[in-house]
C-alpha cells in the first residue's frame, strides 16, 4: 500500500486538521467528537442540514459545507458510518431554531445511527426530519436486501435543499423537496479498480487487468456483476440505460446530468464519460439542462464513475442555480 | 453456582481480546462481503469499551454492561455499533443492579439483549447476520434450563449452538446490511457479524465455566 499518510490510524483527524486549515473562512471543525460545522452556525430562523456517513468519499460530506448547502458533515472513520454523539452535536451545533434535516444515505449503519440521533436530538427538543436517500437503481429494492444505497443523488439534494434552507423554507417543505430530488433521481456506478483503505492495506476486491465491475457502491464493496473491460461507450450505455429505464426518464425531459468519478479516475476519461452519456440522451431525446462532472463522491482511490440523473422542473432548476459557497461547490 | 460481576468483568476482558486476536480475520470476512471494516471497528469498540468497564467501580452486572453498551455506540460507528450496542445496553437492563446471575438470569439477560438487537436491526433468523449465532445460543441456553442442566454444561451447549448458527450463515444469501447487494455473490461466505457474536458467546462459556 502506497499512501500519501501519517498514520493509518489518524488519517481522519489529520485530514479534518487539513480542511480546517484551508478553508477556515468557510467552516469550522469541532474534533471532540468529528463535525464540520458550517462557520456562521447556527443561523437564525434557517433550518439547518446535516448530512454525514463514512470518510473515503471526499469531498462529500465535510466539502459541501457552507452557505446555500450543508450546515454540518459527521465525518466517520473510512467508511465507517458516523456514531450518533457526532450527530447528535451536529444538529445542535447548527438549530437555528427552525428544525434540523438529515439527509441519510441508505446503508444500514448510517440509518440506525441517524435514528438513534434524532431519538436523541428530539429528547433535547430540537425538531428533527430525516429523509432517506436511496438511487442506486444497480441493487434491487425488495425485502431481500438493506434497499437501494444512497450515492449520487445525495449530492443534489444536499445542494437544492441548501438553497431552499437559505429561502428560510420550513423544515417539512425541505424535507418534502428532499424528498422529490430523491424520487426524481437514479444512479448507477462501476469501477476498474479496487481501492485499499488506510486501516486494511490491502484491495477491497480482486479484479483482473481486464476486468471491471458494473453496479458498484462507494465503499470498495463489490459490484453485481462482474465482466470483461469494454469501450466507455459501452460502458456508459449499460448505466445509463439502467438508469433511464428505471424511472424512467422519457423524451421530453429536462435532466440534471451528473458524472462522478470515483476518485482514480482522471477528468479526462470522465468528460468522454459525459460524451457518451450526452449522446446517449440526445438520442432519447431526453436534454440535458444542468449538469455537474467531476470527482464528488469517491471512493478513495477507486477508478471508475457512476452516472446519476435528476428530472428537473422549474422549482428543481431554480434552486440547483442558487448561490453556493462551500469548499468543493463554489457558484455565484 | 452463579455468574459473579468479577467474572462478567474477566469476561468483558476476554471477549475485547478475543476480538482483538481475530480482528484480521474479521476484516477479511467482511472484505469478501462487506466493507472490510468490522474488526477494525470492533477492535476500536472494544478497546474504548474496557477503559469505561475500567472506571465501573460497584460489583453490578448491568453497570458493567451498560458501560460496554454505551461506548460501543459512540466509538463504534456502522451496523455494529448500534447493533452491539443495544445488545449490551438491554442486558444490562436486564441485569441492572445484580451481583451475580444464574443460568437463568443469563439467559433473560442474553434474550433482552437479542430482542433489542432485532428491533433495531429488523433482522429475522437465516438473513445471514448476527442474529443466526445469537438466536440458537438462546435456543441451547433455554433447553439447558428445561433439562435442569448445569451453568457449565448450559454455557458449553450456547456456545455450540453458536458456533454452529455461525458455520451455517455460510451456504445463506444476505438479506441484510451490505452483504445483501451482492445477492447471490454473498452465498459461500461465512458472516462476520455471526463470528464476532459466536466468539462472545465462546468466551462467556470459557469464562462462566472456569469460575463455576
Amino acid at each position: 500500500m502506497k499512501k500519501l499518510i501519517n498514520d493509518p490510524e489518524a488519517v481522519v483527524k489529520e485530514a479534518l486538521e487539513g480542511v480546517e486549515a484551508a478553508h477556515r473562512d468557510v467552516v469550522r471543525v469541532i474534533y471532540e467528537p468529528y463535525v464540520v460545522v458550517r462557520a456562521d452556525a447556527p443561523v437564525d430562523g434557517k433550518v439547518g442540514i446535516v448530512s454525514g456517513g463514512g470518510s473515503g468519499h471526499e469531498p462529500m460530506h465535510g466539502g459541501f459545507v457552507g452557505r446555500g448547502m450543508l450546515d454540518a458533515a459527521c465525518p466517520g472513520e473510512v467508511f465507517t458510518s458516523p456514531t450518533p454523539d457526532q450527530m447528535l452535536e451536529a444538529t445542535k451545533a447548527v438549530d437555528g431554531g427552525a428544525g434540523v434535516l438529515h439527509i441519510v444515505k441508505n446503508y444500514t449503519g448510517d440509518v440506525l445511527n441517524f435514528e438513534m440521533a434524532a431519538e436523541l436530538a428530539q429528547g433535547e427538543g430540537v425538531d428533527v426530519e430525516a429523509v432517506v436517500i436511496d438511487d442506486d437503481v444497480a441493487v434491487q429494492d425488495s425485502l431481500y436486501t438493506a434497499g437501494r444505497r444512497g450515492v449520487g443523488a445525495t449530492v443534489l439534494a444536499e445542494k437544492i435543499c441548501g438553497a431552499a434552507a437559505e429561502e428560510r423554507r420550513s423544515l417539512a417543505d425541505v424535507a418534502e423537496l428532499c424528498r422529490k430530488v430523491n424520487a426524481n433521481a437514479r444512479s448507477m456506478g462501476m469501477a476498474l479498480t479496487p481501492c485499499v483503505t488506510p486501516a486494511s492495506g490491502n484491495p477491497s476486491f480482486e479484479l483482473g487487468e481486464d476486468e471491471m465491475e458494473i453496479g458498484i457502491g462507494i465503499h470498495g464493496e463489490p459490484g453485481r456483476y462482474r465482466e470483461q473491460l469494454a469501450p466507455a461507450h459501452d460502458i456508459v450505455g449499460r448505466l445509463a440505460t439502467a438508469v433511464v429505464e428505471d424511472l424512467p426518464f422519457e423524451s421530453g425531459d429536462n435532466v440534471l446530468a451528473f458524472v462522478n468519478g470515483m476518485g482514480g479516475t482522471p477528468l479526462i476519461e470522465l468528460y468522454i464519460v459525459y460524451r457518451e452519456l450526452d449522446r446517449f440522451l440526445a438520442e432519447r431525446g431526453i436534454t440535458i439542462a444542468r449538469n455537474l462532472v467531476g470527482n464528488y463522491i469517491t471512493s478513495l482511490e477507486m477508478s471508475g464513475c457512476s452516472v446519476t440523473l435528476l428530472k428537473l422542473d422549474d422549482e428543481l432548476t431554480r434552486l440547483w442555480d442558487a448561490p453556493v459557497d462551500t469548499p468543493a461547490l463554489h457558484r455565484g | 453456582m452463579a455468574i459473579t460481576a468479577s467474572d462478567v468483568r474477566a469476561w468483558l476482558g476476554d471477549y475485547a481480546a478475543g476480538i482483538a486476536e481475530s480482528r484480521e480475520q474479521l476484516v477479511r470476512l467482511d472484505t469478501d462481503i462487506g466493507d472490510g471494516d468490522h474488526g477494525t471497528n470492533m477492535d476500536r469498540g472494544m478497546r474504548a469499551a474496557m477503559e469505561k468497564v475500567e472506571a465501573v467501580g460497584e460489583e453490578d452486572i448491568g453497570a458493567l454492561l451498560k458501560a460496554v453498551g454505551m461506548a460501543l455506540i459512540s466509538k463504534v460507528g456502522g451496523a455494529a455499533g448500534p447493533l452491539y450496542g443495544t445488545l449490551f445496553m438491554r442486558m444490562g437492563q436486564a441485569t441492572a443492579g445484580k451481583a451475580e446471575v444464574d443460568l437463568a438470569g443469563w439467559a433473560d439477560a442474553l434474550q433482552a439483549g437479542l430482542e433489542g438487537v432485532q428491533q433495531r436491526g429488523k433482522a429475522e433468523p437465516g438473513d445471514k447476520t448476527m442474529v443466526d449465532a445469537l438466536l440458537p445460543a438462546l435456543e441451547a441456553l433455554r433447553a439447558a434450563e428445561s433439562d435442569g442442566a448445569s451453568l457449565e454444561d448450559g454455557l458449553g451447549r450456547s456456545a455450540e449452538a453458536a458456533r454452529e448458527g455461525m458455520l451455517a450463515t455460510i451456504p445463506l444469501q444476505a438479506r441484510k446490511g451490505r452483504a445483501s447487494y451482492l445477492g447471490e455473490r454473498s452465498i459461500d461466505h461465512q458472516d462476520p457479524g455471526a463470528t464476532s457474536t459466536e466468539i462472545l458467546l465462546r468466551t462467556a462459556a470459557q469464562r462462566f465455566s472456569a469460575s463455576a
